[in-house]
């Protein structure tokens, strides 16, 4: 049996995905693009079921890349039952994607989710009478305790075993009559894929779907389709896909009316209060501030209270390993690089990544990150971009790949574009990590955040260049963002989220670092490293940096965490003070943290905004990165 | 008397009558749950005329100051 889930963003999808995926779940593109879905095969009663989470959509109208490859899925014949999990205290909205899924006419239970939500906003459903209206089983839920779920899979099994699928609900008599006109006429055109049901197909095309109108082969039909579009807009005075989206509307609210009643007006409810400081004209500011530290400085003490017993611990085994193989010999070489493979993963990278994987999670699944999205939207105009960006910047300090992804939310070409660059120079986890690792546990706390401001200032200015390079029409742009109500992170969707993330640096990123750690030894025992760091003298040298952390920049380009993990392989002590200055460690980070994105963010840019896109991004930042590095390093020589 | 939502004051309560601009705008704004005829009510300005946090069928949508000003709403009370 497969099972989709469908719903709108903030719905509580994934936390009903989380309860029941196993912990291998695994997140996949959907075939030849890089929208992202989750699946995971599990057992229901003793049915095998395959599940997957589609990405959360408004709506189902080609608008986005997202919605059109949800729509594509369901409609692929490989979905047995739609699971449309909606947002019961935001009924209305929820309905208007429920009657889109009901046009698909695959089998389709309803689940109304965040009961609890929905009763302190005094809003009461009658659960048996929506389930009647629309035709398909209603359950109530709530996701975050659980409550609701047992209940939901045993109707997901009823409606697959009865193929049950619901009703379609009519619209106005005169829609209506159009859309009699259409159908028939739509036997003679390849439809785009069997599975298309012809009521669907028909609405789309009255909705001048672009998808669809594309797919007209005759010219005759594509006129006649011109006019029906026509025909409803002379009636109506608006424009067909507006007729039709507001009939959806008129109908949910019919619905609303219908089965629910609104028992007493909406609880006195905190979070309004929380949110009148979270979002305030000038304490918002500060609390965001505040936020930001605390989190960087809780991750900075959680790491370095791990880091330092591990890195002693594993220096005494290199010790170790020294005096059992001789100092200088392959054996040693091997044996030393593998080691610092490994420690590098334990003992550098997982005690910064987790605590800062986790925190970014519940700061997500509170609702928090919309929140910095309303409050930097002006700022973020200052350089030509809107508050939407600030959230693939966000998730840029987890990881680039994400965040270029992330740059999907935002509606224009030109503007994906700038931000997918900019993304790429915000230091990820693996960034952050030599930030804390070198500068921050080395030198000090204070010059961390030093880079971290430098950072920012300079991806302010950077847009500010690309956005006066790649101009785009202002008035297009502007901020539609839900800012959806706070909620208490449920911990097991949190963990598993994280923990999804991380499993992915441990199956993908360690083995890497652990063969290139081992690499490394052997090319340093080749002598072939010689001959690296030869090559990019010129470039050290301008930096004023040993020539031994030439190497150690082309791993980089691998994993950033590569380039310092290598870098103690490189210098051939973990003693890093002992081989470079504070300067010049100061310069390497800071060139590390602007040169050239790593491969997989290559390639992810290279997928979003194209091969043009990505050379551009690469070359700018390397000239960003060398630029930075010449004046970190002229900087500190005149006032250290 | 007919106005544009970014006119109306915090607080206070709009009926929309009409969306202009393309088919992108009005799109957003209809998944958004506004169609000509709801009832916005504005919840507050962000600061340095940053963007507008309204209230709409009972979500709350950050919306530009651009955006806004192409809804045409009526106020209320």
């Amino acid at each position: 049996m497969r099972i989709a889930l469908a719903g709108q963003p903030n719905c509580g999808k994934s936390t009903i995905f989380n309860s029941i995926a196993g912990y291998k779940a695994i997140t996949s593109n959907f075939p030849g693009t890089t929208v992202k879905y989750t699946g995971t095969r599990t057992h229901v009663f003793g049915y095998t079921c395959d599940c997957i989470d589609l990405p959360g959509t408004y709506s189902l109208t080609a608008g986005d890349l997202a919605e059109l490859e949800a729509r594509r899925h369901l409609l692929s014949g490989e979905v047995d039952v739609i699971l449309n999990v909606v947002d019961a205290s935001l009924l209305i909205r929820s309905l208007e994607l429920t009657l889109q899924l009901l046009e698909l006419e695959v089998p389709m239970v309803l689940c109304l989710n965040m009961m609890d939500e929905a009763q302190r906003k005094g809003i009461q459903i009658d659960v048996q009478k929506l389930s009647n209206l629309l035709g398909i089983p209603a359950v109530p839920a709530i996701a975050t305790t659980g409550k609701g779920l047992r209940e939901l899979f045993t109707e997901v099994l009823n409606v697959y075993g009865e193929k049950r699928k619901g009703k379609t609900l009519k619209f106005s008599k005169d829609i209506e009559a159009i859309i009699d006109d259409l159908t028939p006429l739509l036997h003679s055109e390849p439809s785009g894929g069997e599975n298309i049901p012809s009521r669907f197909h028909a609405i789309k095309l009255l909705e001048n779907d672009e998808f669809f109108v594309k797919e007209i082969k005759s010219i005759d039909f594509l006129n006649r389709t011109k006019s029906f579009q026509e025909k409803l807009e002379q009636i109506h005075g608006f424009p067909s896909d507006e007729v039709i989206s507001s009939e959806r509307h008129a109908l949910s609210m019919n619905l609303f009316e219908r089965a629910s009643t609104v028992i007493h007006p909406p609880k006195k409810d905190i979070r309004i209060a929380i949110d009148h400081w979270v979002m305030h004209k000038f304490l918002g500011y500060l609390i965001l501030a505040a936020v930001f530290y605390g989190f960087f400085n809780l991750i900075f003490r959680v790491g370095g209270y791990i880091e330092e017993p591990l890195m002693e611990f594993f220096n005494y085994w290199t010790a170790q390993l020294g005096r059992v193989f001789g100092e200088g010999s392959l054996p040693f070489f091997l044996s030393r690089g593998v080691l610092q493979g490994i420690a590098g993963g334990i003992a550098i990278v997982l005690p910064y990544l987790v605590p800062f994987l986790v925190g970014l999670s519940v700061l997500e699944d509170i609702g928090y990150l919309p929140r910095v999205a309303f409050l930097m939207d002006v700022f973020m105009h200052r350089i030509g971009l809107h508050g939407k960006s600030i959230i693939p910047f966000i998730l840029g300090y987890g990881c680039s790949v994400p965040a270029v992804m992330a740059t999907r939310i935002l509606e224009f070409p030109q503007h994906r574009f700038i931000v997918s660059i900019l993304t790429t120079m915000i230091p990820c986890a693996a960034r952050i990590t030599i930030i804390f690792a070198l500068v921050a546990f080395l030198i000090g706390p204070n010059a961390a955040l030093a880079i971290f401001a430098l950072n920012i200032l300079v991806v302010g200015i950077s847009g500010k260049i690309l956005t006066l390079l790649f101009p785009y029409p202002e008035a297009n742009l502007g901020l539609i963002l839900e800012i959806p109500a706070y909620q208490l992170p449920p911990l097991k969707n949190t963990l598993k989220n994280s923990w999804y993330r991380i499993r992915e640096f441990i199956v993908i990123a360690w083995p890497i670092l652990i063969v290139g750690s081992a690499l490394l030894a052997l090319m340093e025992y080749g002598g072939l490293e010689k001959s690296i760091n030869w090559i990019l003298s010129p470039l050290t040298h301008l930096l004023g940096l040993p020539d031994s952390v030439g190497t150690t920049l082309i791993f980089g380009l691998m994993r950033k965490e590569l380039s310092m993990i290598m870098l103690t392989q490189a210098l051939g002590t973990t003693e890093v003070l002992t081989a470079m200055t504070e300067t010049q460690i100061l310069v390497f980070t800071v060139f590390v943290i602007f040169y050239v994105p790593c491969l997989a963010t290559v390639a992810a840019l290279w997928k979003e905004i194209g091969k043009k896109g990505a050379v551009l991004a690469v070359l700018f930042t390397l000239s960003v990165a060398i630029l930075l590095g010449l004046a970190t390093r002229l900087f500190l020589n005149i006032f250290l | 008397m007919p106005t544009t939502l970014d006119q109306i004051y915090e607080n206070r309560k709009a009926k929309v009558i009409d969306i202009q601009g393309g088919a992108g705008i009005r799109q957003r704004l209809s998944q958004m749950g506004i169609h000509p005829g709801d009832m916005i009510t504005m919840v507050r300005y962000g600061a340095l005329r940053g963007p507008l946090l309204i209230e709409i069928h009972g979500s709350q949508v950050a919306l530009g100051r651009g955006i806004a000003s192409k809804i045409i709403v009526e106020e209320t009370e």
